[in-house]
């Protein structure tokens, strides 16, 4: 079954014709999600790779009966794509794009709230459920089809780790990148939640990496709440306080947010965590026997 | 992005938040003529350098006249300043402010910042001025008050008052406060900032409340709308080679160990340099080449990483995903024809094609390590540093 995206979503993605959006999008349908129409103010009317583009969300939407969006607009114009998203009452809405101010995350994630909408990203590579749907950029070929949910805050430490499961034969449910930045639409908990309750997923691996507390709120929610076993790594055992290392989110800020903390709190919680980034899977692995 | 404790001054006072009389100085005779503009008679000389713990250092000093503040200048500007934030080797000071001395009565803390579990600015203030609020946070949390902003209504004025009135202020002292407190709030959101701090945040005898310092730093995602903003960065506080990589787009922070790294993805980057440490080493560094990895951008990066004299061994680690493996292995090669590296250079690749990328390395007349996995990488790093 897998949580948030499958082989019925209907995406309609936002800044289809720009340089990334056209990549991705052919990307996408390659890989066989069902992209049913593309937004681009001032060029609704036109067909991109075979799509046709409308010039807001709520066109696309009455138009296509589209139920999910993926975002590929600039950073400036980004938080109004994905106002107008919530405002077309898009129940998932996926935002790729990196380089979002903090201020209009803070924003955004309020109007979020007041909404029925839920939010993957900004800053992130996408949701995927393999076999059947990929909104992202990720590489839908190291991935199988499986029964391990994936929930992580980077990009391509994803999918290192998706390789480690699939070299164990470890498949995925549904893999969700919740992206880098500070104010996420969606965090840990929010999507531990739904592998609970999903009967396809039978453990969750979850990669953190150091600023925030996301990762502690993770430990708390999941000793209370889950009994579905959980590995995790958290990325920046070695980083320097003080400096944000290249996520907008991954920074040690007046001493909080070390890996250190976030692994103590873990393992507080019984959560199984890697110490080494090479031994994602078969920390899984090793859980999942228990 | 950060900037000095003038500058934020300046930008304060735009927006009417009180801050002591002075100017800055790049000389002592123009350290002087504020010191003469003030009155001659008490002000204090300030280093003016990005980290912290100034004070302490011996980069401020009390002058009790003109002729006073004309000998600080001298012996602070041009000093190598050693604080806990600069690292040993300290930081030139090429810069004073020249400020009029405060009649303090008492000293707070107060600062604006991004709460990310509220997922709203907040407020933050106590009364135990002038210690780091870290300090305070581990010591006597109870100390810190905090109020939220709201993300539509911003920080209404009832908020600030009740801050004002949590911290145990009374009368026109608590009103003023709560004035000040709505003043740096609406430069902290006009600006884009990260974190606008006040500390100490001063009462004097005669009842005024005022930034005795500034400390402001911004959001560089926001930097793209306050082009003003961004011409307040000070290259001489940045560490060069990071200066450099920021020209090519690269996102580089620079360590203290041996091993430099080469990464796609600043999760996976920070993963690298943690496993390099299991392995026995130190990352030399930080660095994400981001989702292009071409030829251009590992030739910049090679450059870099070879210009820290420190770095003994070059760990690539790149998992190719629309990146195709075997389009990185040629940029390396070819790149390798551009920047001279005279040691050890492990490559690990992964993703599309790797396995084609990984035989041109093998076949390349240069010596690359080929390691598969990353465990596999690092441990190669590691012994290629003492072989």
């Amino acid at each position: 079954m897998s949580i948030l995206i499958d082989n019925t979503t209907r995406l309609v993605v936002q800044g289809i014709t720009g340089g990334e959006g056209t990549f991705h999008t052919k990307k996408m349908v390659e890989y066989g999600t069902k992209v049913v129409a593309g937004v681009t103010p001032g060029k609704g009317g036109q067909t991109h790779e075979g799509i046709p583009v409308f010039n807001t969300v709520q066109e696309a939407v009455r138009e296509t009966g589209a139920n999910a969006s993926a975002i590929f607009v600039p950073p400036p114009f980004a938080a109004d794509a994905i106002l107008e998203a919530v405002d077309a009452g898009l129940p998932l809405v996926i935002t790729i794009t990196e380089g979002i101010p903090a201020l209009d995350e803070v924003k955004v994630k309020a109007a979020l709230n007041a909404s029925s909408t839920r939010m993957i990203g900004p800053n992130c590579p996408g949701v995927i459920t393999p076999g059947q749907c990929k909104i992202g950029i990720m590489p839908g070929e190291i991935h199988m089809p499986g029964s391990i949910g994936l929930i992580s805050r980077s990009g391509t430490l994803t999918y290192e780790a998706v390789g480690q499961l699939t070299a164990l034969d470890l498949g995925q449910s549904t893999c969700i990148g919740i992206g880098g930045d500070p104010i996420p639409g969606s965090n840990f908990v929010d999507l531990l939640e739904l592998f609970e309750a999903d009967d396809d997923t039978e453990a969750v691996v979850l990669i953190g990496e150091i600023g925030g507390t996301a990762e502690e709120e993770a430990a708390a929610f999941i000793k209370e709440n889950m009994s579905k076993p959980v590995a995790a790594f958290i990325a920046g055992q070695t980083a320097p306080p003080g400096k944000r290392m290249g996520h907008a989110g991954a920074i040690i800020a007046g001493g909080k947010g070390t890996a250190a903390e976030k692994i103590r709190a873990l393992e507080d919680a019984g959560i199984a965590t890697a110490r080494s980034p090479a031994d994602i899977g078969i920390t899984m692995q090793a859980a999942l026997k228990k | 992005m950060k900037i000095h404790e003038y500058q934020a001054k300046e930008i304060l006072r735009k927006h009417k938040v009180p801050t002591p009389k002075g100017k800055v100085a790049f000389t002592h005779e123009e350290a002087g003529k504020i010191a003469d503009e003030l009155g001659g008679g008490l002000c204090v000389v300030k280093a003016q350098i990005h980290a912290g713990g100034r004070g302490k250092g011996g980069g401020v000093k009390l002058a009790r006249n003109t002729a006073e503040a004309v000998e600080h200048a001298r012996s602070i500007l041009g000093m190598q300043l050693v604080t806990h934030q600069t690292g040993p080797e300290g930081q030139k000071v090429r810069k004073i402010i020249v400020e009029e001395g405060l009649d303090i009565q008492q000293e707070l803390y107060l600062g604006v910042t991004l709460d990310r579990a509220s997922e709203c600015p907040a407020v933050i203030a106590s009364m135990e001025g002038g210690v780091e609020i870290e300090t305070v946070a581990a010591n006597n949390p109870e100390a810190i008050k905090k109020v939220l902003a709201s993300p539509t209504l911003g920080l209404s004025p009832f908020k600030a008052r009740q801050l004002a009135f949590e911290l145990g202020l009374e009368g026109k002292t608590a009103i003023r406060f709560s004035s000040f407190v709505t003043a740096l709030f609406a430069a902290y959101m006009a600006n884009d900032c990260s974190l606008a701090e006040i500390n100490p945040l001063v009462i004097t005898k005669g009842g005024d409340i005022i930034a005795l310092d500034a400390k402001m730093t911004f959001d560089d995602n926001a930097l793209y709308r306050h082009p003003h903003l961004a011409e307040l960065r000070d290259l001489d506080e940045e560490e060069p080679l990071e200066t450099e990589a920021s020209k090519s787009d690269l996102s580089y922070i620079k360590l203290d160990g041996t091993v430099g790294c080469m990464v796609n993805g600043a999760g996976l980057a920070m993963a690298t340099m943690d496993i390099i440490k299991l392995a026995g080493s130190n990352p030399a560094n930080f660095l994400d080449v981001g989702g292009a990895a071409n030829e251009e951008n590992v030739a910049n990066a090679f450059r870099i990483l070879t210009s820290d004299p420190n770095v003994k061994a070059v760990l690539i680690n790149i998992f190719g995903g629309i990146v195709r493996c075997d389009r990185v292995a040629a940029g390396v090669i070819k790149a390798l024809e551009t920047v001279k590296v005279n040691m050890p250079v492990i490559v690990r690749l992964e993703g599309t094609n790797a396995v084609e990328a990984s035989r041109m390395l093998e076949e390349s007349s240069l010596e690359f390590i080929v390691a598969r996995g990353m465990k596999d990488a690092a441990e190669k790093a590691v012994a290629a540093l003492s072989a």
